[in-house]
């Protein structure tokens, strides 16, 4: 039971980090159709960016932790979305009325071109982080074995569902969101109506990117090294999330992140560590086969 | 005063011209129909008028502007408003989120008596509010898509065949309705329709275009007194 429990709490944070990564490659996929296989990228500079800002943050003596998550949190975001933004300025929006394999190609260059770049400014070796936040509660004990539960994985579970909430009413009720999901159902028709496409689109990708800027500060903070391929593995994992939740749906992505999160956490526990990306892969495979539109999904099909 | 003019307009799909220089001149407070073929290029030229597809040559001018050049969006913010062919309504958006959409280019204030106005227009929307617009009938879609458009305030309303598809008792009302909006509103209609008689008989004046061209143009009800309009048009179909 203890032990369940214990791969259960795992799962979740697990499951939170991919979920934030996966709304970014969702929200893209629904406004303009492509796959931005570079959104790993942009994860995975979000971790550096948040590494920076600690060890600049450690160099000026800002050592009250809150107060120094806090910044490094605003810095990321800030900084990550900016690369966000270039990205879809530099690579896609030249290539909007190309055919999709062009800007799908595109998108993997991209990857390689900005893992290069970081590690050409950065180096190739892992880059590790002190731990920052320290302790937690541990209950159900058993002899040897406890569950524990640390106060990193309450900060990273509570301040995503937090994200998640401020992000679903941000689309749900406001006039952006408003526009973004009228970009979504029919851009041609919302241009129609007077909404800046390609502002909204821009919004998009910077909104996608800090999310995933987040996740890589929590992956930083969780795993305590990063280096500038993790990217690529969080970015294919968040992808089968959003795949599985039904790509183009936001609560589907944050749904499928979490499903990532525990099966890869279950199976490492009851199964094998070695074989749990195979697990999350197979996923991929399954649903694409039997449910291709994923759990919460649309049909491409309407009334007329 | 002229409100819309189109001067030798030549726009089209890729490598494909649909519109081989044509010219329009729509006065303010006129309905104007333009009558054709399938496949005449109607479609396109009231899509090309909001920028899509691109003029390749010519010029567009709204309220004596030149809009040739300018993106879609702000195209239509200076005052024109389409509702285009198959509607296209947003179908995952509620009927009353549709209508906020097309008021988003508009002052705040105004929202609320221009819904009202709307639901006026179409009982129906109103009832329908909550409900998702994918769900609505063929009808009651056309009265969203243009109920829409009315919601951005248009100076212009450019309608692309609202009749298609429906029962008569619909078109009749439809049509009723967008007199409505002429008259009381004074809003201009730019009206495309493969509807002959019922268009010509609701608008001021006409233009017939085939294969890109406009062929004919005049009054409403010299149009539909001429022989070949109603040969190729009207007769054996109302």
């Amino acid at each position: 039971m203890g032990y369940f429990l214990q791969q259960l709490i795992n799962g979740l944070t697990l499951g939170m980090i991919y979920g934030l990564i996966a709304i970014g490659y969702t929200m893209v996929y629904g406004i303009i159709g492509m796959i931005n296989f570079a959104h790993g990228e942009i994860f995975m500079i979000g971790a550096f960016i948040s590494i920076i800002t600690f060890l600049a943050l450690g160099l000026v003596g800002v050592g009250w932790v809150p107060l120094a998550l806090l910044i490094v949190l605003l810095a990321t975001m800030l900084l990550t979305s900016v690369y966000g933004w270039a990205l879809e300025r530099v690579a896609y929006r030249p290539l909007r009325s190309s055919p999709r394999l062009a800007a799908l190609i595109t998108a993997i260059g991209m990857s390689i071109f900005l893992q290069n770049y970081v590690q050409l400014l950065q180096g190739a070796r892992n880059k590790p982080l002190q731990p920052v936040i320290t302790g937690g509660m541990r209950f159900l004990e058993d002899g040897e074995f406890a569950v524990n539960f640390s106060f990193l994985q309450m900060l990273i579970i509570a301040l995503t569902i937090a994200l998640m909430i401020g992000f679903t009413l941000l689309i749900n009720r406001t006039a952006l969101g408003r526009s973004q999901r009228a970009c979504q159902q029919d851009l041609g028709m919302a241009a129609l109506i007077g909404i800046d496409v390609d502002r909204t689109i821009s919004l998009t990708f910077i909104m996608g990117a800090s999310l995933a800027s987040v996740a890589g500060l929590m992956f930083l903070l969780n795993y305590g090294v990063i280096d500038f391929y993790i990217g690529f593995l969080a970015g294919v994992k968040a992808f089968t999330a959003a795949v599985l939740g039904g790509i183009g749906s936001v609560p589907g992505a944050m749904l499928g992140g979490l499903l990532i999160g525990l099966i890869e956490a279950f199976w490492s526990a009851y199964f094998s560590v070695e074989y749990k990306d195979v697990a999350a892969f197979a996923i991929l495979v399954l649903v694409l086969i039997f449910r291709p539109t994923g759990l919460l999904g649309k049909p491409d099909v309407e009334k007329v | 005063m002229s409100v819309l003019r189109v001067e030798g307009l030549h726009a089209g799909y890729g490598h494909i011209e649909a519109l081989h220089g044509v010219d329009i001149d729509v006065a303010e407070g006129e309905i104007v129909t333009l009558i054709g073929a399938n496949g005449a290029g109607k479609s396109t030229l009231l899509m090309s008028i909001c920028g899509n597809p691109r003029a390749s040559r010519g010029r567009i001018e709204f309220l004596g502007e030149d809009i040739t050049r300018l993106p879609t969006h702000a195209i239509v913010r200076r005052g024109l408003a389409q509702s285009p062919e198959g509607r296209r309504i947003f179908p995952f958006m509620s009927v009353l989120e549709n209508l906020q959409m097309g008021a988003s280019t508009t002052d705040a204030r105004h929202f609320d008596a221009d819904l009202e106005r709307v639901f006026t227009l179409y009982p129906i929307l109103r009832e329908r509010r909550q409900q998702r617009a994918g769900t609505l009938s063929g009808g009651e879609q056309q009265m969203l898509a243009i109920g829409r458009a009315l919601m951005s305030r248009p100076k212009l309303l450019l309608l692309d065949e609202p009749s298609l598809g429906l029962a008569p008792l619909l078109v009749r009302q439809i049509f009723s309705v967008i007199r409505e909006i002429n008259v009381r509103d004074r809003v201009t209609v730019f009206l495309v329709e493969q509807n002959a008689y019922h268009a010509l008989r609701l608008a001021h004046r006409g233009y017939v275009m085939a294969n890109g061209k406009i062929v004919l143009s005049g009054s409403g009800q010299d149009l539909l007194a001429n022989p070949e309009i109603r040969k190729a048009y009207l007769e054996g179909g109302r």
